[in-house]
Formats: structure tokens, C-alpha cells, sequence
């Protein structure tokens, strides 16, 4: 099939971008979209233009490295689906496909579609770990976890911090993941002793990234490769609550 | 180059606590005033750092992704191994070193191995406490599984993302002490090079991927924790961005590289579809509990599968392995589908592929067992392949996955040159010449979190206080040359990407150095992998500029080092006149045509010696010598 | 105290201080609503309605003392709902300087939750001028003061007046249930059980209110509520 792709192209951080407009020939249903675009790219490179960057690594829809916009949606239309793990056949001879970058004042464009998620390694770094000495962990089975809180700590941490729900979002609100962190973490005996001082440091941070903020709008959720719940957001309200008044810690 | 595996004496299952009590310790308070740069931030590299910024050191850590969690150990799926003996089924640490040991085809260091399977257990209790949301019975304890041909359930599991999940716990780490100032990130930064001042590593160089910028570090010692090199086969289950360029780079200074052709390849893997291939995907090896692995009987034969009668498919696993059937080992699963392919009964549109069929077990179990046990599976594989397993059969195929090979080092973890050490997937390890199923986690976390950071203090206390940094003249000439080469890729401006490149290299080296390996076919390739490098020195056309963000530079620089490691890997393979574990001479196979050991002969790792481009590297010997394991011939029939 | 304005310093606790002055706001929409059903009653039980919310608190407080109170308290929810959404809204402007050539973000969740701005903007208008109208009566023709049944009856019987009124109700009810909603939401009322009762509640409450409301200018206009 043959694609009409509208791509962002931005040199570096300050510069001024514009969209470029390439056709996608010969494209193979069985393609990956990232597939599609190296051979984009190996196309650019002959005739000696600079290929499309993109950020990209294990292509199996774990690293959460890949992701941009495509007609307005982060990672394109299959709900539950990287950019690399989503395939051509889902698109029909003739297509028209408008590519972007996230958008968002905290993901500075670092060129053409990618962007600087760093802010997101700040949010982690502000509370979301529970402190361990190497070595000094008890016997692993003297804890027992009911199943359930393990199940749902397990569905909060298959986050991949790709930022679609930053991009997705109408405020470039980052609760989603921070809530899935808070989640995850909150949801362990574990997590107890720092929950209270972990979700203040993180909202903290994540207010100070300059992400916007939650107007349970919900277009993250429907964005979220991962499925993570807007339901998170919401432990997370609750847990900012308990901290302030039930548990302030000054 | 001198080898000294700095064993300690004494009884096996007694060397490592012997060891942690003759190591010689840092003064606390001087700690703070030694650096140590970690390169790497998958298991290995990010428990590492954090484990020695919590005791006290200064520590910079380097990865080439934006962020530290992205590092490959995140695309692990299966499990991690522990010989916790929770489920009370006859598991201990010495039947977990037994296991590795034998599993490694008795190419690894006993002593090593007997440490990874005491330090399993600290494994565990320490993601536990991280976090880490393993799997939980109803009770609330952790649950296991079998995993990988396993006798006993000794895996741990966190869905199908373990890898994810032990990441995400050392990042967590990792992140907290990167907060309190003890570890400085670098993420996007490219370790190029390595510089030794008076025979010791002292420092790396890097490339900010960002804005091109070339920078050198300084430290008293230099961790690499880079991962494996599969990508030089090009299509492998790695994430893209796998590459040898830090071992390979160290490897250059003076360390030695150690068995370099022990190579695993996974048997189910989706097979490649069309030349745009960028990587192949691993379906879990699970589905081989259930699924029936066939070719057609007759050559060429391209009706649909549920058209093929009983009669004319040829279940080869279960008639070659009565007894383990589908369930036979990786590398020999793996050999029988080439085999079948090479014979022309392959099947799908390529014809490379082989089916893994789930017809029985559904009329047996029912749709619905097989979907609560596999259905994201099966998901994964209908999306890529836009084909229904429930009712068409899988296509699989074999794809490399993990290698065993790596930087040679001794029980500290230090290579041959001084002050270098590494951990992780990136040194020669302890699976000898295959690795068992859910071993490389156990195996980074051991390394990161409970062996280098004791073992680095060992060299750091013997050392002579100095003021070196960056102002060595070292570190400019080391500058200059990784700027040299920069510009020398760009300025070459031929015809043909890096890309093409990368894909020539790697079909050359899957056919002559994959997975079934020959004389003949090795020499081929050591005749052509030279040509080929000559090309790409000559043609390749790399864009852009050196000062910018320049995908096309760093995969050049990559593909420039796998180059010259692919003839490494072949001198290797030659020279390794025996089949073991991952390595498939076809000189030496059974009469059963299974992988035949010399233990006579090579019962050693090779380590060679970096000589020049082009030039035949000089092999030393690491001899193998086993005193708690009895050395025997695997056999799985 | 210090913690209400520690709340005030992030966005999560702006959000909470906006859904504690929603809950007040709601609560004073749906007493309200209910308060004036008493139209039905006839003329003299509703101007004693009326008459009585004066009095309301006496003895422990004095004539209109108590109604006053709660006119602060209103007035201040009102100010403090308003001033943090309007931060909330600068906030998300500056967060996505840049916009996106295509952004479909919008189609997906609810059309009430991407209103929440405008519809609280005519909400607002709206109850300056309904102050006007039927309190004050500076923007009433026919205002007589103490005689609210009349005022109320007279007011509807003008059709423009009664159009205005019934569809501000739309905005006014897609801003209850988004509202409502997204305040279950900010309090961390997440319990799985009732998760999925959350919507329907939302729906039910905004449903009500809304019927309510517009049953009183209908009715006027029917003839059915009348002299
Ligand atoms: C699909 C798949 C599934 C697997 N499943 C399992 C399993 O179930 N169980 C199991 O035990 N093992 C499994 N493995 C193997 C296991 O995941 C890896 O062996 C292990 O994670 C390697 O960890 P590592 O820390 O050594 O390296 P990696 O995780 O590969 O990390 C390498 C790090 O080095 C950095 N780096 C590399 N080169 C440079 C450079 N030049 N400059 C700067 N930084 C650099 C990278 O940025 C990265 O941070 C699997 C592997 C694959 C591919
Ligand atoms: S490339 Fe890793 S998630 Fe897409």
C-alpha cells in the first residue's frame, strides 16, 4: 500500500519545526509502523536527506523508549499498543497520516519526534522506591502479601513510562503515571512506612516539572499502552489527602 | 596477558564467604572520595550503582537511553531462578549450581556458579523488600514455576515481566540515589572508548547523543555493564540498541575476550516476515508445554496446514526426543527447525518457520484453558502476525537471543586489565556455553547488588591514592581519536546505509556462525567479513552532522565495532573443534546428531588477545577443572 | 489551617479544595432545587418558604443572620472554586505551550468533562443574572419585594426568559455530573465496589436537578403554576 505521511521535523531543541510531507511506498501490511519508517528513512538516506528520528529500542512494547502522535492519537488508533508493536494492516492503501511529537511544555522536542522525558525520572527520583539497603532485606516469605493487593501493585507497575498519557492529556497532566507509582508502591506492606512523605514529594514534583493537572478527563487512560487506570489518580488524591491531614509529616 | 582467575581456596560452598572475609575494605570516610563509573544501567549496571552510591562511593553511571529503565533487562519475560526450595520439591543451592554447571555443558567456572546460586537467595529477599511484585499463591507466599526443562519450580515471576519488574526495583534504587547526590545519571550519554593510565582503567570517554559532545570521565575504577551482543547477527530478540561497542572498545585496550563464539539461540521466536525485518520477537518457551512443534513430511509442501493429513506431518521433536519431546533443550530444539527448514519442509510465505500447533491441546483442555494459560501470548502473536493461533498454527522459528561469551574475568569480576571490571551479560559469565532458562536475571542482580560492589572495594583499598582526571593527557588522545572516527564515518558519504550494512553482516554471520557452525563455512566467513568491512569503510553513507542528535552516526560506530568483533566470534568458533552447549560444530555431533564434547581438548575458556584490525588474535587459556561435578555427556532422549 | 494552605500549593490539593467547595456548591444546587418545589403548593406556602429561610437558626440567630452566613459561606465556595480553576486553567495553557496539528484527545472521554470550563463560565453569568432577576430584581419588570411566588410567576411567563433558563440547565447538568464525578475522583472514593455505580450516580444526581429546575419555568409557561 501507499501512505501519505505528514512528519514533524524539528532540528534540534530551540529550532523552529515544520511538518514535511513524504509518500510510504510498497508498504507491507505486515510491517511494524517503525519498520514502515526505516524504510522511510533508508529512502531519505539515498537520496541524501536525514532520516525521521524517533526514539525506539526493544520494539516488543516494553521499553516504553518509542511514541509519538499519529493522526492526533499517541501511538496510533489499537487501543493497548506501542507505536512498535502496532502494524500496518491497520491502515488502508491511500492513508493520510499526520505524525508528531508528544506535546508538552515539560517534554522539550529534542529532535523531529523526540522528546526529553527526563521529567519523569525526577518524579521517580522524588519518592517513588522504597528504601532498601542492598543486603539487608528480611526473609522474603516472612511478609505475606494478600494476593489481591499483589495483583493490583502488579497492574499499576507494568506502567512504561513512555508519556503517551502526558500527551494524551488535555493539561499535559502527568497523574497517570504518577498515580501508578504511588499505586504500585502504596499497595505493598512494603511501600507503608514512605507512603505518606512518597506521594507528597512526587505530586511536589510533578507540579514543578510544569506538567498540568488532572481534570479526570480521562483521555490518558484511553492512550495508556499499559491500561493503567484513571482509577490510580484517584489513590492517589486519596493518599495526598491523608497526608496532609492525617499524616502530615511537617 | 595474564590470567589469573583469583579463585579462593578452600571447599566450594565455602569460597565466597572465605573470600568476603579476606577482601580488604575502604575506610568508610574515604569512600565518598573514590569514584567509580558504571557504564550500563540494566540489572547489572543499575544495581551496581546503586548498591555502591548506598555504601558510600561516588558514582557515575552511563546509558545511551533516555532514561535508565529503558535498558534491555526490561524485555525479560520468563522468570528469575532462586534456590529458595519454597515449594518443598528437593531444591538447594547445590542442586541449582549442579544445574547451571551441567547446563552450561561444563564450560563455566565451578567456583562462580556456586556463588550465583547462594547469592540467589539474597536475590529475592532483596527485590521482595524493593517491591517487586512477584507472583503470590492465595496464602500471600511467592509462587514459582518451572521453568526452561527445570526439574524442580524454582522461578519467580512477576507475569510475563519479570525482566520489567527486577528493573524497575534497581531503577527505583538507583533513582533514590541519584536524588541524595551519590550517583550522577548520564542518560543519552555513549560510552566510546576506554583510557588506562599506566596499564590501569581510569576513565571512558562518551558521546552525548543529545548535541554530539565528546567528554571524558575519570575514576579509580570502570564498571561495564554494556549486555550482550546478539545484534551481530543483525535480527535478534535484543532491543535494538544492543551493540559490543564497550566491550569490544575495552577489549581493543587489552581485555581479554572470552569464549566469544558460546552463543544462544531461542527456539520460539516469530519468524521474520519480510527484508524490512528489524527485529524478531520471543514467544515465551512455555507454549512448548502445550504446543506440538511439525513440518510437513513432504518438501515444498504449501497447502494450508489443516489441510496436511496426520499421516504426512512430521512431529520431529517427538520422533527424535521420544522422552522430552517438544520440550527439548533450547539450542537443540533450535538446530532441528533449521535443519527441517534447510530441508525445504520450512512453512509460512518465507518458508522459514516451523509450526507450533495448539490444535490437540485445545480439543484436549478446551479454548478456554489455553487462553487463561496463554492468551496474551497468542494476543502478541495475532497482532504481529495478523494470524489467529486458536485456529491456524503458530509459525516459530529460532533467533539469537544471549550470549554467553563476553569480556573474560576473574572472581572479583575484574577483566585482564586492571581496575576494569564487568558484570552482567557483559562479561563471559557463569553459563559456560549455554544458559538455562531465567539465569541472566539471577546472574546481572547477583554481579550488581551483592558481588561487585565488595569485590571493586578489594581493588580500590589496594590502590595508591593520585590525583588523576580528566586532565591526564590520556583522555585527549583517547578524544581525538573517537572524534577521528566520527568524522571519518560522515565523511565517507558512499552508497549504502549503515543499515544495509548491519544486515549483510548479520545474514553472513547467522549462515556461517549460527547456529549449526563449520570449518568450512567459518573460514568463509573469516574471508568475508574482512571484504566487508573494507566495503563499509569505503561506502557507507552516514548523514548528518557530529554536532547533533545523529541516529545514523551512532548505529555507524556501532555496526563499525560489530565488524570487527564478527571475525573475533568466527576465530573463535574455528578454532572450538568441539561441539558444547550453544556452539554446534557439525564435525562433532553424535551419532544421534547431538552436540559432542572434547572435554580433552577445550575443557577451557578461550580468551584472546586483541592483536590489531585484521590480524589473528592470540588465544590464551582459562583451564576448567571440576572437582564438585562430574563431568558427563548431556543426553535428552 | 496551614495545612488548607499547603493543600493550596499543589494541583492535587487544588483540586481537592475545588471539589470540597464543589460539594458545598451541589449541596446548595440541589437544596435550592428542592426548596422552590414548593412552588407547587401554591402561592402562600411558597412565600412562607421564602419568608421562613429569613428566619431560619431564630432564636439562636437573628432575622437573616443564619441566611447570611450562608451567603458567605457560598459566596467564598464560589470564589475559591473559581480562583482555582482558573489557576487549574492557566496551569494546563502553559503546560501544553505548543499544540498538536491533530489531537483527537478530546473525542475520547466525555463531552461534559471537556466543557468544564465554558460550562462553568455560563453557570456563572447565569447565576449573576438569575441574582438580578429573582432576588435583587434589578432585571426583573415587575419586581415586588416579599412577594417571591409573584416574582417567580411573573419572571417565567416572559418565554425568552424561560428559554434562557431551561438551557442554561444544560450546561448547569453536564457540569453537576462531570463535577460530581470528578469529586468522587479527587477525594480517592475509589473503592472497586463502587466504581461502577460512580457514573450512574453522577447521572442520576445531574438528572434530577436539572428535571427539577426545568420543570419550574415549564410549568409557569403550561399554566399549571399560576395565579
Ligand atoms: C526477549 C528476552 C527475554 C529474556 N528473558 C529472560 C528471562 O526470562 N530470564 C532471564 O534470566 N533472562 C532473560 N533474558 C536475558 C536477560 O534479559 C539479559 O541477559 C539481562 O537482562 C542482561 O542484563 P545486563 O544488565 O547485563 O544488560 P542490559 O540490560 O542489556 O543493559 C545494558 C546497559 O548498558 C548500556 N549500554 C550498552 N552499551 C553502552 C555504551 N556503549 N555506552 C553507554 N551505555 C551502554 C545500555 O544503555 C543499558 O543500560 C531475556 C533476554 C531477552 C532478549
Ligand atoms: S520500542 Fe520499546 S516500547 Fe516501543
Amino acid at each position: 500500500m501507499k501512505l501519505k505521511l505528514h512528519v514533524w521535523r524539528q532540528n534540534g531543541p530551540g529550532n523552529e519545526g515544520r511538518f514535511e510531507d513524504y509518500v510510504a511506498e510498497n508498504v507491507s501490511e505486515h510491517m511494524s509502523f517503525l519498520e514502515m519508517l526505516d524504510v522511510v528513512n533508508e529512502q531519505l538516506i539515498a537520496r541524501g536527506d536525514e532520516p525521521i528520528a524517533f526514539d525506539h529500542d526493544c520494539r516488543e512494547g516494553i521499553c516504553g523508549s518509542c511514541g509519538f502522535m499519529i493522526n492526533g492519537e499517541p501511538h496510533g488508533p489499537l487501543p493497548s499498543t506501542t507505536v512498535c508493536q502496532l502494524h500496518m494492516r491497520n491502515y488502508r492503501d491511500g492513508d493520510e497520516l499526520w505524525i508528531e511529537p508528544w506535546r508538552a511544555t515539560a517534554f522539550p522536542v529534542i529532535r523531529d519526534l523526540i522528546v526529553d522525558r527526563s521529567p519523569l525520572d525526577r518524579i521517580v527520583q522524588a519518592g517513588g522506591y522504597i528504601s532498601v539497603r542492598t543486603g539487608s532485606a528480611p526473609e522474603a516469605n516472612n511478609i505475606a502479601v494478600p494476593k489481591a493487593n499483589a495483583d493490583l501493585a502488579m497492574d499499576a507497575a507494568e506502567c512504561i513510562a513512555c508519556g503517551a498519557c502526558v500527551a494524551a492529556c488535555p493539561n499535559a497532566s502527568a497523574m497517570l503515571f504518577t498515580g501508578a507509582k504511588v499505586t504500585h508502591l502504596g499497595a505493598l506492606p512494603q511501600g507503608q512506612p514512605e507512603r505518606y512523605t512518597r506521594v507528597v514529594e512526587m505530586v511536589t514534583m510533578h507540579d514543578d516539572e510544569g506538567f498540568g493537572h488532572c481534570t479526570n478527563h480521562g483521555a490518558c487512560q484511553t492512550a495508556c499502552p499499559k491500561n493503567i487506570k484513571v482509577d490510580y489518580i484517584g489513590r492517589l488524591n486519596a493518599d495526598l489527602r491523608k497526608a496532609k491531614f492525617r499524616h502530615p509529616a511537617g | 596477558m595474564e590470567l589469573n582467575s583469583r579463585i579462593p581456596a578452600g571447599p566450594v560452598d565455602e569460597k565466597w564467604s572465605r573470600h568476603r572475609f579476606e577482601m580488604k575494605l575502604v575506610n568508610p570516610a574515604n569512600k565518598r572520595k573514590h569514584k567509580v563509573i558504571v557504564v550500563g544501567s540494566g540489572l547489572a549496571g543499575a544495581a551496581a550503582s546503586a548498591t555502591m552510591a548506598e555504601l558510600g562511593y561516588d558514582v557515575d553511571c552511563f546509558c545511551f537511553q533516555d532514561s535508565p529503565r529503558r535498558a534491555h533487562s526490561i524485555a525479560a519475560q520468563g522468570g528469575i531462578n532462586a534456590a529458595k526450595n519454597y515449594q518443598a520439591d528437593g531444591d538447594s543451592v547445590q542442586r541449582l549450581f549442579y544445574d547451571t554447571v551441567k547446563g552450561g555443558d561444563f564450560r563455566a567456572r565451578e567456583a562462580n556458579v556456586h556463588r550465583l546460586a547462594e547469592i540467589s537467595l539474597n536475590i529475592i529477599d532483596q527485590c521482595v523488600a524493593q517491591g517487586v511484585p512477584f507472583a503470590r499463591e492465595y496464602g500471600g507466599n511467592l509462587a514459582n514455576r518451572s521453568f526452561g526443562g527445570a526439574q524442580v519450580s524454582r522461578t519467580f515471576y512477576a507475569r510475563g515481566q519479570t525482566g520489567q519488574q527486577l528493573l524497575l526495583g534497581a531503577y527505583q534504587a538507583l533513582e533514590k540515589e541519584v536524588r541524595s547526590g551519590k550517583v550522577r545519571m548520564h542518560t543519552r550519554h555513549e560510552m566510546l572508548d576506554l583510557v588506562l593510565i599506566d596499564g590501569r582503567a581510569r576513565g571512558i570517554v562518551t558521546r552525548d547523543l543529545m548535541n554530539g559532545a565528546i567528554e571524558s570521565w575519570a575514576a579509580d575504577a570502570v564498571v561495564l555493564a554494556t549486555g550482550g551482543y546478539s545484534n551481530v547477527f543483525f535480527l535478534s530478540t535484543n532491543a535494538k540498541g544492543c551493540n559490543v561497542t564497550a566491550i569490544w572498545r575495552a577489549h581493543r585496550r587489552g581485555a581479554g575476550f572470552a569464549n566469544p563464539c558460546f552463543t544462544q539461540i531461542h527456539p520460539t521466536c516469530i519468524p521474520p516476515s519480510g527484508d524490512y525485518q528489524s527485529k524478531l520477537t520471543l514467544m515465551s518457551e512455555s507454549l512448548r508445554n502445550d504446543g506440538r512443534i511439525w513440518v510437513p513430511v513432504k518438501q515444498g509442501d504449501t497447502r494450508p496446514p489443516k489441510d496436511i493429513p496426520e499421516a504426512e506431518r512430521d512431529y520431529y521433536l517427538e520422533r527424535h526426543y521420544p522422552s522430552f519431546g517438544n520440550l527439548a533443550p533450547r539450542d537443540i530444539a533450535s538446530r532441528r527447525a533449521k535443519e527441517a527448514v534447510d530441508e525445504g519442509r520450512g512453512v509460512g510465505p518465507s518458508g522459514v518457520g516451523v509450526y507450533l500447533d495448539f490444535r490437540d491441546s485445545i480439543g484436549r483442555l478446551g479454548r478456554d484453558v489455553i487462553a487463561e494459560r496463554y492468551g496474551n501470548l497468542f494476543d502478541m502473536y495475532a497482532n504481529i502476525t495478523g494470524e489467529n493461533p486458536y485456529e491456524v498454527p503458530m509459525r516459530i522459528y529460532p533467533a539469537p537471543h544471549y550470549t554467553m561469551g563476553g569480556l573474560w574475568v576473574d572472581y572479583n569480576l575484574m577483566s585482564t586489565v586492571p581496575g576494569l571490571h564487568v558484570a552482567g551479560e557483559a562479561n563471559f559469565s557463569d553459563h559456560g556455553a549455554n544458559r538455562l532458562g531465567a539465569s541472566a536475571l539471577m546472574q546481572g542482580l547477583a554481579d550488581g547488588y551483592f558481588i561487585l560492589p565488595l569485590t571493586i572495594g578489594d581493588y580500590i583499598a589496594r590502590m595508591k591514592p593520585d590525583d588523576v582526571d580528566t586532565s591526564h593527557p590520556a583522555f585527549a588522545d583517547v578524544e581525538r581519536e573517537v572524534r577521528e572516527q566520527a568524522e571519518r564515518l560522515l565523511s565517507i558519504n558512499g552508497s549504502r546505509t549503515v543499515n544495509d550494512f548491519h544486515r549483510e553482516l548479520g545474514a553472513l554471520m547467522w549462515e556461517y556462525c549460527g547456529m549449526a557452525r563449520s570449518e568450512e563455512g567459518l573460514r568463509t566467513a573469516l574471508r568475508k567479513i574482512p571484504e566487508l568491512r573494507e566495503q563499509f569503510w569505503r561506502d557507507v553513507r552516514v548523514p548528518g552532522g557530529a554536532a547533533t542528535l545523529n541516529q545514523s552516526l551512532e548505529h555507524a560506530g556501532r555496526v563499525a565495532d560489530f565488524l570487527e568483533f564478527a571475525e573475533l566470534m568466527c576465530y573463535d568458533a574455528l578454532d572450538r573443534d568441539e561441539s558444547c552447549g550453544g556452539h554446534f560444530r557439525v564435525e562433532h555431533e553424535t551419532a544421534e546428531g547431538e552436540a559432542r564434547r572434547d572435554d580433552e581438548r577445550f575443557a577451557h575458556a578461550s580468551v584472546w588477545e586483541f592483536t590489531g584490525v585484521g590480524n589473528t588474535p592470540k588465544k590464551h587459556r582459562e583451564e576448567l577443572t571440576f572437582e564438585s561435578v562430574q563431568l558427563a555427556q548431556r543426553s535428552y532422549k | 489551617m496551614r495545612r488548607v494552605f499547603s493543600l493550596w500549593d499543589s494541583t492535587v490539593g487544588k483540586k481537592i479544595m475545588m471539589a470540597t467547595t464543589g460539594v458545598i456548591l451541589i449541596g446548595f444546587v440541589v437544596g435550592h432545587m428542592i426548596g422552590n418545589l414548593k412552588v407547587y403548593q401554591g402561592a402562600d406556602a411558597f412565600n412562607h418558604y421564602a419568608e421562613g429561610l429569613r428566619t431560619v437558626g431564630e432564636p439562636f440567630f437573628g432575622s437573616g443572620q443564619l441566611l447570611w452566613i450562608i451567603r458567605i459561606v457560598l459566596l467564598a465556595a464560589v470564589g475559591i472554586h473559581i480562583l482555582a480553576a482558573v489557576q487549574l486553567v492557566m496551569r494546563s495553557r502553559k503546560a501544553r505551550a505548543i499544540g498538536y496539528r491533530k489531537y483527537e484527545g478530546d473525542m475520547v472521554f466525555s463531552y461534559a468533562s471537556r466543557t468544564m470550563t465554558w460550562g462553568g463560565l455560563i453557570i456563572l453569568g447565569f447565576v449573576v443574572y438569575h441574582l438580578m432577576h429573582l432576588t435583587f430584581g434589578n432585571a426583573h419588570p415587575d419586581f415586588v419585594h416579599g412577594n417571591a411566588y409573584h416574582n417567580f410567576v411573573t419572571g417565567f411567563q416572559s418565554w425568552p426568559v424561560s428559554i434562557a433558563y431551561i438551557l442554561t440547565m444544560i450546561p448547569l447538568g453536564f457540569h453537576l455530573y462531570h463535577g460530581f464525578w470528578s469529586m468522587l475522583q479527587t477525594f480517592g472514593a475509589t473503592n472497586p465496589k463502587m466504581n461502577h455505580v460512580r457514573r450512574p450516580i453522577a447521572a442520576a444526581l445531574a438528572g434530577v436537578v436539572v428535571l427539577g429546575n426545568i420543570s419550574f419555568p415549564v410549568a409557569v409557561l403550561a399554566g399549571l403554576v399560576g395565579y
